[in-house]
Parts: structure tokens; C-alpha cells; sequence
């Protein structure tokens, strides 16, 4: 007998765990008026920052944020900085030296301060992490506000890799002081667009 | 291996400490009321919490293999170990068939359940932690003492000893961000350079056959999206039906373990990454025997958030080092207990029942109950110590008579006063041992009470 039909058959065997019906989570959830501001307030209390501005002055405002950083990639239409093609790569270790990424949000999540990443176009998912600092580009008009609406906005019925982050990489690790930049980004910026 | 009684001893031995380490814990521990209040929904969203895991448990069979299905699909490898030994031998089975020499590992209770590291650095893989929390226990080589929180028991300045050795930072230099830089500068090559990473499982979604890990480092990500090979381990609980149910366990996590309202990173991984292979082990290790027993089948609905040992007022004193057990805590407790009482029957009884694991608990597990059961099914299966078996029996034949009851109250509250303090705190009054008699009342209630009825007929009588 293989493990795979000892384990579901131990399973079956013995189970007493009763029924439970799943439960719906349609017009569940805290709301909020202002969610840019419920985002801005939460995302600054894990060390990041939103910032609202328009497309055109998106690299200004970026430029303003990261004057010193050199190896920059942009995946964001409306941002001209990017001087490295993290695609063109074919071995992820290869992103080790950037400075700056800056990549497009699908929507971002007023109650935690967290942006969906999910780009099918983006071949290495290292990218998030490996660069140095991160700035995460998203619509004004795409600011949900809570996980139950935010789910309702995302699927995995093709394959993939998805990801919520919330502000830069951090620990607290070593007798619970926050220190900004563990393994992941130093620094995390939100800037809503137009 | 010593009771949780032997350990704690030493730990509250040093006042100081036990001391720091309470506070530490409690401060985590008002961190998380601060974020469930924010919630108005909070008790819903626990409700929600606790019936997707009852949903799931009754038809974890099914929806296992709804799981191995749809990961399948996805080009995902599905394998399946029932027990430890079997699980480190996929592992290295893997690891093996790639010639990999370095692994990095992110945080996995399961791979320290399974012991996973000495199996493959027997066999000449070197494994590095990658959470700071646990590089630090591992270099010192120390089991974690937290589930979420694995150095918690550690000063700054213990760490930076250790780094001082093993890191080669400056002597004396406790600044935590100066030792997170070490450890990231360190920790970097690692990543750059390792062959494979593995990582836990926070949840394991049947509908979509994906994982999903959680972390504030970022290491998880970094371990799997960097070399060609992600194994992922998943005790076989992890598992929830739909995708959106995560929607009710990514707000409780976080806000529960540490008072975030969501941690840095919520990974959702659904196929390996280009030219990569990406490997899931479903491990049972004594799960199955869980669902069959109604007293503690609730254990598996844990989500590992640790808020049960934040709150613990024995945990907050005797540290997690003293429980001997993989997870600490009143959870870590029930489940040691339920399988291995041979090992760990010291465990339900470090425990006030004061009931605030379960009031905490975001998957509502009745874990103060559960304690409370082990304590019988443990006399009655007879782990109890000798000196305890032999005065609940003492108890039992009193308590039983309620003459003698009374006389040997009587006698106590005449005698126990007028004895000298040498006799009363002998060394067979382990109670004693930190803790005053309470005064002895002249009369029992059972006296009082007899008083005050007769007054009262007395004076209905006038």
C-alpha cells in the first residue's frame, strides 16, 4: 500500500469531525470612507509609505524618493527610469545588483496596507525581493477595502505566482525591535496614479 | 528528557530574566488586542475561522486529493509521507537526484517536527536557516523556543555574542539593526548561492493546488524564487477548500501572532519557476489520529499564530525551552500529550486553566478543555507521577466520606496552625515549596452554614 492510500484511508477510517456548511463573505468586512488614507495610515506603521501623484509626474516623485540608486527596472508603463531588463535575463541571479524596481500593483487592500502583485509578464518573481528598495505603482481608482473584496479580485485558475506585500521586508527578531530591511527590500514606497 | 516542572525551576531561577521575557511575550500580547479591536467584525471572522476548519477536517480526504489533483495540473510534484522518516527521506531524495549541497530553509515547524536538518546534514547537505530568529537558535544550536518568535528568549546581547563568533560582527555591539544587517549581508550569499529552498506551508488551497507561505523577512520568497528547486512542506491540516477562505485566515494570522494587519509578505505559489521544479510533501505524522478522537480532534484546526503562548501566563514564565516539545505552549502542549503522553505527560498540568488560550485562540480550539482532559486521560492511562497518584487516591477515599471529611478538616484547621513551619514545608509539600499556607479559618463553611440557618429558625421562632 502506498503512504498516499495508507494516510486517506486513516482518514476515512475513523473521521468525527461533524459537518459544517462553508461559510459566504458577499458584503462582509470593515469599510472605510477614505480608503487612500486608511492605506497611507497603515502601510506608514510597517515602515512604508504611500504617496499620492499623476502619471506625469510619477518619475519625479520617484527620482525624489532615489536619486543615488543606479540598476533600476521599471515594469510600469508610466515610468521611464528603468535602465535594466530584469526579462532579458535568463538566470534570476542575475537581478542581484538592482537598486530599484519599480512594479505595477494590481490593487491595493485599504484595511492592511497590502498591494496584489500578480504579473504574468514579469519572468522572474525574484524581482520583489531581491532588489534593494521597491516602489509598487498603483491606480487611485484601485483601492479596495478589505481581503474579501480583495480575493474576490484574484484567481489562480491559470498558473503562477502571486503576492501581497505589505511595506518593505522587516524583522523583529532580536528582542522585538522593528528593523526595516530583513532578506527582502530595504525600503517600500505605494504611489497611487491617475 | 526533564517534566516541564524540572525545566521551569531552572528558568524562573534567574528572577531577572523570567522576568524580561514575561513582558516581552505580554507586550505581543496587547499588540494583538490592539489589532483584533480595530476589527469590528473579529468574533465573525474567528466564527468563519473555526467552521472552515470543522468543513475541512470532515472531509479532509476529499479535499486532499481535490488538492493533489489541481496541483498536479498546475506541474506541481505531490508527494505523500506518513511519518517523519519518510518525509526527510523525500527530501533527500530530492535534494540528492539535483547533487545539491546547500539548502535554505525558511521558517517550517514540520521540518523541526521531523528533524529534518541533522537527517540531511548527516548525509552532508549543509541546511541554513534563513528567518533571523531561526539563524540565531541554529547557530547557536538551540531548538526555537516560539513558534512565530523563535529567539524570543534571547537578549540583544546574547545575540550579538553569538554573532560576534559566528559572523564575525564587533564584540559588545548590540544594535539590532547593525546585527540584522550582519545577518542579511551573510544570509544574501547564502540565498545566491544554494541549490534548493524550502519552505513551510501557511495554507495549501484545494481549489487552485497552490501554497500559501506568510513572512515579514521575505525569505520564503527569496529561497524559492531564486534556485531551481522549491520543495515545499505541509503538515496535511494546512489545507482549506477555496481560495477565498484565505480571506479570513490572512486577517487573523498576523493581527493574532503579532499584531500586524497582514505580514510583509502573503506568497501565493502555484507553479515553479521557469525551468524550475517545485515539490510538495502532504505529511501525516499522527494527524489522522486526531479526527477519530472527539476531545482533541479541535488540535488540528491550529493555524500556528502563537498568540495561545503570548497569552500564557505559564509559557510567559517558564519560557519554550522548558515544554521540550517542537511547539511550546498550551497548543504545543495538547498535542504532545495526545501523541507521545509517554514523553510529555508534564505538559497539560503547566497550565492555570485559566482559559485565555482559548479566548485568544483566532480558530476558537477549546484548548483550555483539551488540557483540562488530558490531566484524567493521563491519571487514568497512569503517567502520573507516583507521589500525585497516590494523593488523588487519598483525596478520592476522603472526599468520598463525608464524615471523615469533616473530622479531618476539623483537625487540620486545630492542628495545622500549631505546627512548627519545618514540618509543614517538608519536602513531600512540593505546593509549599513558593507558596504560604492560606490562613485557617476557625470554622468550616459547612459549620458557618449550619450556624446561620439555625440563627435564622431561631429567630423565626421570636
Amino acid at each position: 500500500m502506498t503512504s498516499r492510500d495508507l494516510i486517506l484511508g486513516k482518514i476515512k477510517k475513523n473521521n468525527i469531525v461533524p459537518k459544517a456548511d462553508l461559510p459566504e463573505y458577499d458584503n462582509f468586512g470593515i469599510t472605510y470612507e477614505d480608503k487612500f488614507e486608511q492605506f497611507a495610515q497603515t502601510i506608514q506603521t510597517v515602515g512604508g509609505d504611500a504617496i499620492s501623484t499623476t502619471k506625469e509626474e510619477l518619475d519625479v516623485v520617484i527620482r525624489s524618493l532615489y536619486n543615488e540608486e543606479k540598476i533600476i527596472v521599471s515594469n510600469v508603463a508610466e515610468s521611464k527610469l528603468g535602465n535594466f531588463i530584469a526579462n532579458d535575463e535568463e538566470d534570476a541571479h542575475n537581478l542581484k545588483d538592482i537598486d530599484l524596481a519599480i512594479v505595477k500593483g494590481q490593487f491595493a487592500v485599504a484595511e492592511n496596507g497590502a498591494v496584489w502583485l500578480k504579473n504574468n509578464d514579469n519572468r522572474h518573481r525574484s524581482l520583489y525581493f531581491i532588489a534593494q528598495n521597491i516602489v509598487i505603482v498603483v491606480k487611485k481608482s484601485d483601492i479596495l477595502n478589505n481581503m474579501h473584496e480583495a480575493y474576490r479580485q484574484i484567481s489562480f485558475e491559470d498558473s503562477g505566482y502571486g503576492v501581497f506585500v505589505s511595506g518593505p521586508s522587516k524583522t523583529a527578531d532580536i528582542e522585538q525591535s522593528l528593523v526595516i530591511g530583513a532578506h527582502g527590500p530595504k525600503s517600500g514606497y505605494v504611489i497611487f496614479i491617475d | 528528557m526533564a517534566s516541564h516542572p524540572e525545566n521551569a525551576t531552572k528558568y524562573v531561577a534567574n528572577d531577572e530574566r523570567m522576568h524580561w521575557h514575561d513582558k516581552a511575550l505580554w507586550f505581543v500580547r496587547e499588540k494583538r488586542d490592539k489589532a483584533a479591536h480595530g476589527i469590528p467584525e473579529w468574533e465573525q471572522l474567528r466564527d468563519y475561522a473555526s467552521t472552515i476548519k470543522t468543513h475541512t477536517m470532515n472531509k479532509l480526504d476529499f479535499y486532499l486529493e481535490e488538492f493533489e489533483r489541481n496541483a498536479t495540473a498546475k506541474g506541481i510534484t505531490v508527494h505523500w509521507a506518513k511519518d517523519a522518516v519518510e518525509h526527510n527521506e523525500i527530501v533527500h531524495k530530492l535534494l540528492k537526484a539535483k547533487k545539491v549541497k546547500k539548502l535554505v530553509k525558511s521558517k517550517s515547524m514540520l521540518t523541526e517536527e521531523c528533524h529534518l536538518n541533522p537527517y540531511l546534514e548527516q548525509r552532508g547537505i549543509e541546511v541554513i536557516d534563513t528567518d533571523l530568529g531561526e539563524r540565531i537558535v541554529q547557530l547557536r544550536n538551540e531548538p526555537p523556543s516560539h513558534i512565530v518568535l523563535p529567539a524570543i528568549h534571547l537578549t540583544k546581547m546574547d545575540v550579538s555574542d553569538t554573532f560576534h563568533e559566528h559572523l564575525g560582527t564587533e564584540k559588545g555591539n548590540d544594535d539590532p539593526t547593525y546585527l540584522t544587517r550582519a545577518a542579511r549581508a551573510s544570509l544574501r550569499e547564502d540565498f545566491l548561492t544554494a541549490e534548493a529552498g524550502l519552505t513551510g506551508v501557511n495554507f495549501a488551497i484545494a481549489e487552485t493546488g497552490g501554497v500559501v507561505v506568510c513572512t515579514n523577512e521575505g525569505n520564503a520568497d527569496m529561497g524559492a524564487s531564486l534556485p531551481k528547486l522549491h520543495i515545499a512542506s505541509m503538515g496535511m491540516e494546512k489545507i482549506i477548500p477555496r481560495l477565498k477562505d484565505l480571506s479570513v485566515f490572512t486577517r487573523l494570522l498576523a493581527r493574532s501572532a503579532t499584531g500586524q494587519a497582514i505580514t510583509s509578505y502573503t506568497s501565493h505559489f502555484h507553479q515553479p519557476i521557469e525551468g524550475g521544479e517545485m515539490h510538495i510533501i502532504i505529511v501525516d505524522n499522527k494527524r489522522a489520529e486526531f479526527l477519530a478522537n472527539e476531545k482533541y480532534r479541535q488540535a488540528l484546526n491550529c493555524i500556528r499564530c502563537g498568540a495561545c503562548m503570548n497569552t500564557c501566563p505559564i509559557y510567559r514564565r517558564s519560557g519554550g525551552h522548558s515544554y521540550e516539545h517542537v511547539i511550546p505552549g498550551p497548543i504545543g502542549s495538547t498535542i504532545a500529550a495526545f501523541k507521545e503522553p509517554e514523553k510529555h505527560n508534564s505538559l497539560p498540568f503547566a497550565c492555570t486553566l485559566c482559559g485565555s488560550c482559548t479566548n485568544v485562540c483566532p480558530a476558537k480550539i477549546d484548548l483550555d478543555s483539551q488540557l483540562y482532559n488530558h490531566r484524567q486521560d493521563l491519571a487514568e492511562a497512569g503517567y502520573l507521577p507516583k507521589s500525585k497518584m497516590l494523593s488523588m487516591k487519598v483525596m478520592t477515599y476522603v472526599f468520598n466520606r463525608p464524615k471523615l471529611l469533616d473530622f479531618a478538616g476539623f483537625m487540620a484547621r486545630k492542628i495545622v496552625p500549631k505546627l512548627p513551619k519545618s514540618l509543614i514545608y517538608n519536602k513531600f509539600n512540593v505546593w509549599g515549596k513558593t507558596r504560604d499556607l492560606p490562613e485557617f479559618p476557625e470554622h468550616s463553611f459547612k459549620e458557618l452554614y449550619t450556624k446561620m440557618k439555625k440563627d435564622e429558625r431561631d429567630k423565626d421562632d421570636k
